[in-house]
């Protein structure tokens, strides 16, 4: 991965997505995928963790760079952004996994050099049980909004709450999904 | 779960983000702290009574500010940064210590230009116990606060972020008790505010890792 050829492609894409732009933030999440998906399948091979574990991490940190999308300032690059994230989120995982991996220095964790990984590999993590475990008002306002895409007045209508009650509960889920992801791919 | 399906569900009915939230919250943040700091203050020790007695009192008052409220400036702006991932403000650290140096310093000169005889005096003043006590409890609220707004962020480096943040609760917490310090002398301020608002910063390191960790 050359990071300059794609920090000039991505931060556009990202700042698009920031600006409510569906297909860019979709094609942002798309190359990220790939790229994360390199760089934790070379970070885990020297642990002995496979493809699966990467993958958890990729999805991770994909919630990750949604949820927190608010903390990147537009007048920065995006690759550090994002890479702070993915460096953050593996250290997390390094430490804090059952088990696992100790004595790794920090300097270990290498910069994002992986080569881009298009490979389908399904995640341990699965959804509908994920979901289970969230808020109900919240679990209803993702099923609606993110996965039936129906239209946040739509979705409204239909449950009877208020337009900023659903995209708060929307939001609240999402977050709250990312928490149960890390908890997940930790154990 | 395949990454396709997150990814499908994280770009449906994408809404747009608003500049400018996470400075808001963060001033937020510091103006609830100092508020309820403030407000502890008055319910419990009260501010100071004897200003009549002494006609150095605002200038003393105004220099405990403003080393207080320089470190919460210098404090704040560093934790916009550490909010955000890859803006680590590793270099900017030191700049906290900027305030305790100059306040040392000055601290030692007033030392050398006051008599021995009194030095017990103007380090102690008469209640340096209060002000250990009064300190970090004032404190608490702020960095409450403080961990709250932050964790609407997304701070990578969990143990600095929590160190700048009990720096600025220690802060807001001395600016606080400033109304109520009777120790008006230099080499007071330097060692016992400069000593809490630090011991502010140790747990807030501490704490850190626990609570902020996303």
């Amino acid at each position: 991965m050359d990071v300059r050829s794609t920090e000039s492609e991505l931060r556009p894409l990202m700042i698009a997505g920031l600006d409510g732009d569906v297909f860019a933030h979709r094609t942002l999440l798309e190359r990220l995928s790939a790229q994360l998906r390199g760089y934790f399948k070379g970070q885990l091979h020297r642990f002995g963790r496979g493809p699966v574990e990467a993958e958890d991490l990729v999805q991770e940190v994909l919630i990750a760079v949604h949820t927190r999308r608010h903390t990147y300032d537009r007048s920065q690059p995006f690759t550090p952004w994002m890479y702070a994230i993915a460096r953050y989120k593996f250290l997390d995982y390094v430490r804090h996994t059952k088990g696992a991996i100790t004595d790794l220095a920090i300097e270990d964790v290498q910069e994002m050099a992986a080569h881009d990984d298009n490979s389908r590999v399904e995640s341990s993590l699965d959804l509908d049980r994920l979901l289970a475990d969230i808020s109900p008002k919240a679990r209803q306002a993702i099923q609606y909004v993110k996965l039936d895409g129906l239209s946040v007045s739509e979705a409204a209508t239909r449950s009877g709450m208020s337009e900023s009650a659903v995209k708060v509960s929307v939001h609240r889920g999402l977050k709250a999904l990312a928490r149960l992801i890390s908890k997940e791919s930790r154990s | 779960m395949k990454t396709e399906q997150l990814i499908d569900i994280l770009s449906t009915n994408l809404a747009p983000v608003s500049e400018g939230r996470l400075k808001k919250t963060l001033l937020w943040a510091l103006l609830v702290g100092g508020t309820a700091a403030f407000f502890l203050m008055l319910t419990t020790v009260g501010p100071r009574s004897d200003v009549a007695g002494s006609s150095f009192y605002p200038g003393y008052l105004a220099l405990k500010l403003l080393f207080t409220l320089s470190l919460v400036g210098i404090g704040a702006a560093l934790l916009l940064r550490l909010m955000r991932p890859g803006q680590d403000a590793r270099k900017r650290f030191a700049f906290v210590l900027l305030p305790f140096l100059i306040v040392a310093c000055a601290g030692v000169v007033s030392l050398r230009l006051g008599e021995p005889m009194a030095w017990g005096r103007m380090i102690f003043g008469m209640q340096w116990g209060t002000c250990l006590l009064c300190i970090p409890l004032f404190a608490v609220v702020p960095f409450a606060a403080l961990i709250w707004a932050l964790r609407q962020g997304a701070p990578t480096n969990l143990k600095r972020t929590g160190a700048i943040a009990g720096l600025v609760a220690g802060a807001l917490g001395a600016t606080a008790y400033a109304f109520h310090c009777p120790g008006d002398s230099i080499p007071f301020v330097a060692i016992w505010y400069g000593a809490m608002v630090a011991f502010c910063a140790l747990i807030g390191a501490m704490l850190g890792p626990r609570l902020l960790r996303w």
